[in-house]
């Protein structure tokens, strides 16, 4: 929370790194980062972000940006947004994109599935009461859209719809027509989403060494 | 019967006991007298394989003499020329002979559980060829020209073609790292430690050089995609494993063709000096990136060129075909590496050709695919047999036994060495156990064989003892490994593929994490995978889909697609379901739209629009699956295709579906695309009849197709109502002619809804259309509605998706 020092010491990074699970060579990229993005400020704001030309075009980038400003992303029992965020808020959000360990027990792999489902949850459950609505998840699909042209609103519409009727027949079985389904909520999404390994798959390539990209095998 | 002078292969054929197992084939052929013309004509039609088996039964003898036995007596009222039809009648009875064995293996209850097929396969060609030994005539071999110009395109073809792309390219290090250095380092560990057994006094191999058996080491040291593809197809196993060892298979060929070369080049010379190498390394570099390009441009023609088909529909498969082997040719005139031109020509052009073909060219596509590779398959393994029969052996018990332990220790050491390397910068490690399976996986095959089959006997004094050893080496592959992987893989409890269909809602997290993940890397300022992977996106949607792919569906995104191949398919299942022997009088799962809508009226709700012309296509299509029956054959593997019975089944699938839809007006649910999703998985469940892997988001075209009606079934009950809180989406167009179909229906349910076709699919019904009308309506509207949606709700049908990733099976 509270703001980092300009020159920060290797006593906080390592600091950092246990909590976040980082590397200290990792931690310093990203502290490079955050103060190229930051302007060499303590802290990021949301317009900072905008002025990533590469994000710009991503459809999702609303819900990206809104993300690190989410106080559910940095692992404390607090809701709603900030303004802005410290480095290590930035560095917190940014270590639910760590690579799975090697050679994970089952209820290490399941807590870091969960955990990760969990931020990309919170980022489709805009109003944070626990499940996401018809509404926020047609919003989902919507900006998934935006960027392809002409998409009517319509057929954004039409997806969500059947997505959110999939999850209700997946997870609620039978349903008596007055009945209501409130939206998905996380255990309803877990379920949806056993098919996606996304402990394995949600996840970027931190640089170690400070250089631009390396050619890497993946 | 003609002259005894014949080409070996005839002779072999023509042979006592080949007619006598046959001889109810022949039996049958003679009572019709139809097949014998059919069959010859058959190879000329289009069939590779057949002229694959033409080359093969005459290598390169003629015999014009023994052409010419036309008699100058009275004229014959019947009479016998056999030599006329003899090469195509030949090579049916090889064709119809794998065919049927292939049946028949499917036939016997459990066998092909226990025992692979190419197993089974190897050991009837055994028989076939102990028989014709028996018999004192001289079996065919399988002929390297054979096998390399006819035999193995179809099957890389289907492979490339329906090649996973996303897992291939997120491992492509990883498979470019077992297949070059994995394959160098097998050649030269194998050769290098049998020449120095060689060299042991004793063994009686003195006369055996370094570059022969470096050269023996490079044939026999890469994987086979036949082999690969044939055991790993049944094991089901996870995906990760299986790109990995058939990603391998297939991109070591560059590796081995250069291999080969170089060796076989340097043999007489006898001396490689280091300028040699270098060039090795170039020509390596250019046999596989030149195979690529080739493969690209045809692939880049063959989209370019379906672009303009639309109006020649018939011939858009051909097009598939035909620049594809024209790839693999174009590559094989270089002596690039033809499979990579192969696989990288499917690939390129798979998603826009799909974009541009009808359905039902996309259909004979996959259809022709399965079948020609099936075949080729078949005959590849039966041949192999065949060959160990024909060919004459020089067993040598250490050399084999070497060979054969040390490709099983080059293989291990190799894949655990590379392990160790790539691990290092894989994000998802390769386990101890991913590691035994791809080591057990590298089963050698027939391409090893027609290699060493190539080699010169002149130049290469010890090439007997080479094929002896190959084989050998393969039949321990293919028999002890390939037959043992199955149980291995469920004692490691190895993770299996998981074979659910892909949700709409995994497709839209997919994509979500897809965008995510490249914003996150945009944000880290680092240019990783997803970074570059959305500019090629970008890129590809910016500038190529619009050069190849005609009309709207360039600008159609992935998801949009998905979404309607689903709805399609929802629909077929919907009408396949009311066709079925099973009336679906448990529906599991009955969840509607006003289960999630909100309470509140929603009314702005409009559909997608259809145009004239595409609505009747899917009505074409509908009506075609719509007579499909339910029978179908438990799918196996790959090959295995759908039984397509054009069955006149229609009106009585029609009372049939009638009987369902008052059924369901009395459960009063409505019949949603999950409920009946979900009452389809049941279904597949009973009928072990959808087994496939996650559908491609890339989709075939016609799946495409905007649908008009809704895949939710909303009910309407025009004109009766008196709550008008929801309004009316009519699902589908009603067409005059589905309402035809039934029309004592529509007649009961009155005329309220009868739009054009075009004004279907917006329907706001204001006042009458009612509102959450659903719990007892028993108007007959509603059956109406329902059964019109029915009929009019087409798509791909659902063997779409059995076949749509055949290939991962």
């Amino acid at each position: 929370m509270g703001a980092f020092q300009s020159v920060p010491n290797e006593h906080d990074f390592q600091e950092l790194a246990d909590k976040t699970g980082f590397s200290l060579e990792q931690i310093r990229n990203l502290h490079k980062r955050f103060k190229q993005l930051s302007h060499n400020e303590d802290t990021l704001r949301r317009e900072d972000f905008n002025t990533i030309s590469d994000l710009s075009c991503n459809p999702i980038r609303a819900q990206i940006i809104e993300a690190f400003f989410d106080k559910r992303n940095f692992h404390q029992d607090a809701e709603g947004s900030v303004q802005e965020i410290g480095f290590e808020e930035f560095l917190t959000v940014m270590s639910h994109f760590r690579p799975p360990e090697l050679n994970m027990t089952e209820e290490r792999r399941e807590a870091v599935r969960r955990e990760k489902l969990r931020f990309l949850f919170n980022m489709h459950d805009t109003d944070n009461d626990g499940t996401i609505t018809l509404e926020e998840y047609r919003h989902v699909v919507e900006e998934l859209l935006s960027r392809s042209g002409t998409i009517e609103k319509e057929t954004a519409k039409a997806i969500a719809d059947a997505a959110m009727l999939e999850v209700a027949s997946i997870t609620m079985g039978h349903m008596e027509p007055d009945e209501f389904y409130e939206g998905i909520t996380f255990d309803h999404f877990l379920k949806i989403l056993n098919g996606v390994e996304i402990e394995s798959k949600m996840h970027i390539r931190f640089l170690n060494v400070d250089t631009t990209t390396m050619s890497c095998h993946k | 019967m003609p002259s005894r002078t014949l080409p070996r292969v005839a002779a072999g054929l023509r042979s006592a006991s080949e007619r006598g197992l046959l001889a109810l084939l022949m039996l049958m052929f003679l009572a019709g007298s139809v097949l014998p013309p059919g069959a010859a004509s058959s190879p000329d039609l289009a069939n590779r394989n057949s002229k694959a088996g033409h080359d093969h039964c005459q290598p390169s003898q003629e015999l014009p003499e023994d052409r010419h036995n036309a008699t100058k007596k009275a004229f014959p009222v019947l009479s016998f020329d056999y030599h006329h039809v003899q090469k195509p009648f030949e090579i049916s009875l090889w064709v119809l002979l794998a065919s049927l064995m292939k049946l028949g293996f499917h036939l016997i209850p459990r066998l092909s559980s226990i025992v692979p097929e190419s197993c089974l396969l190897i050991v009837v060609g055994l028989l076939v060829g102990g028989l014709i030994k028996v018999v004192g005539e001289k079996p065919p071999v399988l002929d390297s020209d054979l096998f390399f110009l006819c035999l193995l395109p179809p099957i890389i073809l289907d492979a490339g073609y329906f090649l996973p792309i996303r897992p291939f390219t997120e491992n492509v290090g990883t498979i470019l790292m077992f297949a070059v250095v994995g394959t160098l380092w097998n050649a030269f560990f194998v050769g290098g430690l049998l020449y120095g057994v060689c060299q042991i006094r004793g063994t009686d191999l003195g006369h055996v050089d370094l570059l022969a058996c470096l050269l023996f080491g490079s044939i026999i040291s890469a994987v086979d995609p036949v082999a690969v593809l044939a055991v790993f197809e049944e094991i089901h196993i996870n995906e990760l494993l299986h790109i990995l060892v058939f990603g391998e298979s297939l991109l070591n060929d560059a590796v081995t063709v250069v291999l080969y070369h170089l060796f076989e080049e340097y043999a007489g010379v006898g001396s490689v000096s280091m300028v040699d190498v270098c060039l090795g390394v170039i020509s390596f570099l250019v046999v596989s990136i030149g195979g690529i390009l080739v493969g690209t441009i045809y692939g880049i023609l063959a989209a370019f060129t379906s672009r303009f088909t639309s109006h020649t529909r018939v011939i858009e498969p051909l097009f598939v075909f035909v620049y594809s082997y024209m790839a693999y040719l174009s590559a094989e005139v270089f002596h690039l590496s033809g499979i990579m031109a192969l696989i990288a020509c499917g690939a390129v052009m798979r998603p826009y050709v799909e974009a541009n073909i009808s359905h039902k060219s996309h259909t004979t596509i996959k259809y022709f695919l399965k079948m020609w590779s099936s075949v080729s398959e078949t005959l590849i393994f039966i041949f192999l047999g065949v060959s160990t029969v024909a060919g004459e052996h020089r067993w040598n018990w250490t050399f084999v036994i070497v060979t054969v332990i040390l490709c099983l220790v080059a293989r291990v050491l190799g894949v655990v060495g590379l392990t160790y390397i790539i691990n290092k910068f894989r994000i998802v490690k390769l386990t101890t156990k991913d590691q035994f399976i791809v080591a057990y996986g590298g089963l050698r095959g027939a391409i090893a064989f027609s290699l060493g089959y190539l080699l010169n006997e002149v130049q290469f004094p010890t090439r007997n003892m080479f094929l002896t050893a190959i084989i050998t080496v393969i039949f321990f592959t293919v028999f002890v490994q390939g037959m043992t992987i199955r149980p291995l893989v469920d004692l490691l409890a190895v993770k299996k593929k998981q074979e659910t269909k892909r949700s709409i809602n995994e497709e839209i997290h997919t994509q979500f994490l897809d965008h995510l993940l490249t914003g996150i890397e945009d944000i880290c300022g680092h240019y990783g995978h997803h970074h570059w992977k959305d500019k090629l996106n970008r890129f590809n949607k910016k500038y190529v889909k619009k050069c190849l792919i005609a009309g709207e569906r360039s600008k159609e995104p992935q998801l949009i697609a998905f979404y309607h191949k689903m709805e399609m398919k929802q629909a077929i299942e919907l009408v396949e379901s009311g066709g079925g022997v099973k009336m679906p009088s448990a529906m599991p799962s009955t969840v509607s739209m006003q289960n999630i809508q909100p309470k509140k009226p929603v009314s702005d709700r409009v559909l997608p629009q259809i145009s004239k012309g595409r609505e009747e296509e899917i009505r074409k299509i509908l009506r075609t699956n719509l007579q499909r029956t339910r029978q179908r054959l438990r799918s196996y593997n790959r090959h295995t295709l759908v039984a397509d019975p054009y069955e006149d089944g229609w009106n009585e699938l029609l009372l049939k579906r009638q009987k369902i839809i008052e059924l369901e007006k009395k459960v009063g649910s409505f019949e949603t695309p999950a409920a009946s999703r979900s009452r389809w998985a049941e279904m597949t469940k009973m009928s072990n009849y959808l087994t496939v892997p996650a559908a491609a988001p890339d989709s075939p075209t016609m799946s495409r197709a905007r649908l008009a009606s809704d895949p939710q079934a909303y009910s309407s009950k025009p004109g009766s109502d008196n709550l008008p809180t929801i309004k009316v989406d009519l699902a589908s167009p009603q067409s005059p002619d589905s309402v035809n179909l039934v029309d004592e229906l529509s007649k009961r349910a009155g005329q309220g809804e009868e739009p054009d076709e075009d004004g279907g699919l917006v329907m706001k019904v204001p006042s009458s259309a009612s509102g959450k009308d659903t719990k007892e309506d028993q108007n007959g509207a509603k059956d109406q509605q329902r059964l019109m949606r029915c009929l009019s709700d087409p798509g791909p049908s659902a063997d779409e998706e059995e076949e749509d990733e055949p290939f991962l099976h």
